[in-house]
């Protein structure tokens, strides 16, 4: 993974000096409270329901074992002992204290982790997919490109008071893991016929209140490029997105109102002057990010199918586990294998101090000391050598990260919710908790196959409700916490967004109203058919007719 | 008299700021004056023919293009910011300096406060008049808050992956 230098060390640590300033000077009240807010939210510091929470930016997903270890340190001295994964592979913090969060930076830095840009109206932390570099379907690794945009994001002198947050991700794989689409700023890896690299260049995506798929305006930006081209969308964006309004500040609203067509050509005639300038991106450049991505050191091993399937078949749960935890790896005798952070009864994506130092311990054990957080809220193992695959299961049990339920209904993603977080609606983690309760017949999940099921706790969307297969969204209906339930989204290529059901349910029905959802799925489903087809063949009305009919 | 932050000092402000519904009567024949976008558009002549200095102020919504061809005309080109959240003169102040060849005075005014300063001046501005009720002493520390940026701007022609040692 990406080492700093003595530059980006350097800017880390005097980002940590500037903000012990400002915490100071707003501590003695030098700065007003509504001074002080958009500083500590450019880095991560939101003044929530309880106690501040603090957000960390993991590029892309990506920790190393040492990072791992102090996260979980950081847990234990400043937090209660836990720490929350976020939808956009991010880490957070539910407890700390104001006057700390200087010195959890300091820390932070002495492991090379930061929180700049994790809130606020800039350019967030960079998405991508959670198996780059070891996906098969994988055209190349996004990875260098999501540090190269992670350095050039950084406070970007320019585009540090946007409208609006802004976030970009990048996809250089067959599927789409990163949900692209739905980003301000997709970037999705392309070969041209010549065989250059290039990107597909999409904008306008974006949930929240105004959900969209975004449009692809560029079939081939050639990858020198990249950077100027990115700096033209934001000029356009910064200078003409909403300010008016928040809830229209997004590029998706200004690229709706101008057309993508229009807006694209916005931004070539912006991209014109820029093109061939100082921040073309020189190939030395991207071989120097490069070499940080390099295979590790793998050794030459033969795929054990044979010996696998032996093990399947003395060990059923295992065989379950398999199925759906591990994900299968470029390299021959290799293998990818999710965390489970989703068992019954946890709050999804979070893991304790122990855990993350005993992940910690597994990453260097048997994944070269490198782990993966996914939007998905679980964590991965990227690099597992087959051969000790049945090994780390066993251990993965010890721990409770062995739940055999990823991609399953179960996998609940789900934001923090009214527990948490000051801008809810309503709670989230107690209906993620109620569905699993119902659903924990494994058989049963294993039957159902495939399902994403996403929870918000508010139109923010943090919970990606509207991409997921059955999305849930916490409302307020005359001061009570009620849920909108939606259908039929999906988050990878040609992302689509859920419809809504009907109206919006209490919290005690939602388990039955889940049921109800899958009883017409089970009922209606052709052989081996996944939920979200069925869905698609059938439309929506069977559901809407199963779940509004009047109690007899 | 207010001091503001010009090249990194401390100076006393010598220029006239005049207000948004400002008319060529407010106006003397002498003196340095900054008059509204509106005004320069409306009178540019009788303002070309004064003896007394000239700059303009835009507005948060106003646009650079409109007078990108009569820069020469300006000593001083004042970019007002309603909200020091408003980021959209960040790109005014880029394109004056780097796409039209501005060589003047280019100011921050508005809200303008000390943790914005740093990248107020990598985008090309060189005087900041603070907000009043904020001292520009302590403000001239946020200079040297990083020591060293990833991003061309105004202040660096080279992103720092080009001058990588
Ligand atoms: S979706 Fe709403 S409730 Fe949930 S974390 Fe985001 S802002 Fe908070």
């Amino acid at each position: 993974m990406y080492v700093y230098d003595e530059y980006d060390q350097r800017i880390v640590e005097d980002r940590v000096k500037q903000f012990r300033d400002q915490t100071r000077r707003y501590l003695n009240g030098e700065l007003s409270g509504d001074e002080f807010r958009p500083l500590r939210l450019q880095n991560g510091l939101y003044i929530q329901r309880y106690a501040p929470m603090l957000r960390i930016a993991v590029p892309y997903g990506l920790l190393a074992s040492r990072q791992v270890r102090k996260l979980a340190q950081i847990a234990r001295d400043y937090d209660k002992g836990y720490a929350h994964i976020s939808t956009r592979q991010n880490v957070q913090f539910n407890w700390p204290d104001l006057e700390d969060v200087p010195e959890i930076l300091a820390e932070l830095a002495s492991v090379q982790l930061h929180s700049i840009q994790t809130s606020g109206n800039c350019v967030r932390n960079t998405t991508t997919d959670q198996f780059a570099g070891v996906a098969r379907d994988e055209l190349i690794d996004p990875r260098p490109w999501c540090e190269i945009i992670r350095q050039w994001s950084t406070f970007h002198p320019e585009f540090c008071q946007l409208p609006r947050k802004f976030k970009i991700a990048v996809n250089g794989a067959g599927n789409d893991r990163a949900a692209i689409e739905v980003h301000d700023i997709g970037l999705e890896a392309v070969h041209n016929a010549a065989g250059e690299l290039g990107f597909r260049v999409l904008v306008g995506g974006g949930l929240g209140r105004t959900p969209m798929v975004g449009s692809f305006i560029n079939e081939f930006l050639p990858w020198q490029h990249l950077l100027s081209y990115l700096d033209a969308i934001l000029r356009v964006y910064n200078r003409y997105g909403r300010r008016d309004n928040k809830f229209k500040a997004r590029i998706k609203i200004l690229v709706k109102a101008l057309g993508a067509e229009a807006f694209a050509e916005k931004v070539n005639a912006e991209f014109a002057h820029l093109k061939d300038g100082p921040t073309t991106l020189t190939e030395a450049e991207v071989e120097r990010v490069a070499r940080h991505f390099v295979d590790p050191a793998y050794l030459a091993l033969v795929d054990l199918d044979d010996e696998l399937s032996r093990l399947d078949n003395e060990h059923p749960g295992f065989a379950r586990w398999r199925s759906r935890n591990t994900t299968p790896h470029k390299k021959a005798g290799y293998v990818a294998v999710t965390l489970s952070l989703k068992p019954t009864g946890t709050a999804p994506g979070d893991v304790s101090d122990k855990q993350l130092d005993a992940i910690a311990d597994l990453a260097d054990r048997y994944s070269f000391g490198e782990v993966r957080n996914s939007h998905f809220q679980n964590i991965i193992l990227a690099d597992v050598e087959q051969r000790r695959l049945f090994e780390l299961w066993g251990e993965l049990r010890e721990l409770g990260f062995a739940t055999p339920n990823v991609g399953l209904l179960t996998d609940i993603i789900c934001c923090p919710g009214g527990d948490f977080c000051s801008l809810a609606n309503a709670k989230s983690i107690p209906v993620a908790e109620a569905i699993q309760r119902r659903f924990d017949d494994l058989d049963y999940l294993f039957d159902l196959g495939e399902i994403d099921l996403n929870i918000s706790g508010c139109m923010n969307a943090c919970g990606h409700h509207h991409v997921g297969h059955i999305g849930i969204l916490g409302v307020d209906k005359k001061g009570q916490e009620f849920y909108q339930v939606s259908l039929g989204g999906h988050s990878g290529r040609d992302a689509r967004l859920a419809q809504i059901l009907g109206p919006s349910f209490a919290q005690d029905d939602m388990a039955d109203v889940i049921e109800k959802i899958i009883a017409v799925y089970v009922e209606q489903r052709h052989a081996d058919e996944l939920f979200i087809d069925t869905y698609q063949r059938i439309g929506i009305d069977p559901f809407k007719e199963r779940v509004y009919a009047a109690n007899h | 008299m207010q001091r503001i932050i010009k090249n990194g000092q401390i100076i006393d402000e010598t220029w006239q700021l005049l207000p948004k519904d400002a008319s060529l009567d407010d106006i003397r024949n002498s003196g340095d004056i900054i008059v509204p976008l509106a005004l320069w558009v409306e009178h540019d002549r009788a303002l070309l023919a004064r003896d007394g200095g000239l700059g303009v102020w835009l507005d948060a919504g106003e646009e650079i293009e409109e007078i990108a061809d009569q820069l020469q005309h300006f000593q001083v080109i004042a970019l007002n910011f309603p909200a020091f959240t408003d980021g959209r003169h960040y790109s005014t102040a880029y394109l004056l300096r780097t796409r039209y060849g501005y060589g003047g005075e280019v100011r921050a005014i508005g809200d303008v406060l000390r943790d914005q300063l740093f990248a107020l001046r990598r985008v090309g501005f060189d005087a900041f008049a603070l907000r009043a009720d904020k001292d520009p002493q302590d403000a001239l520390q946020s200079f040297a808050d990083f020591a060293e940026v990833y991003q061309a701007s105004a202040d660096q022609p080279l992103p720092l992956f080009r001058r990588r040692a």
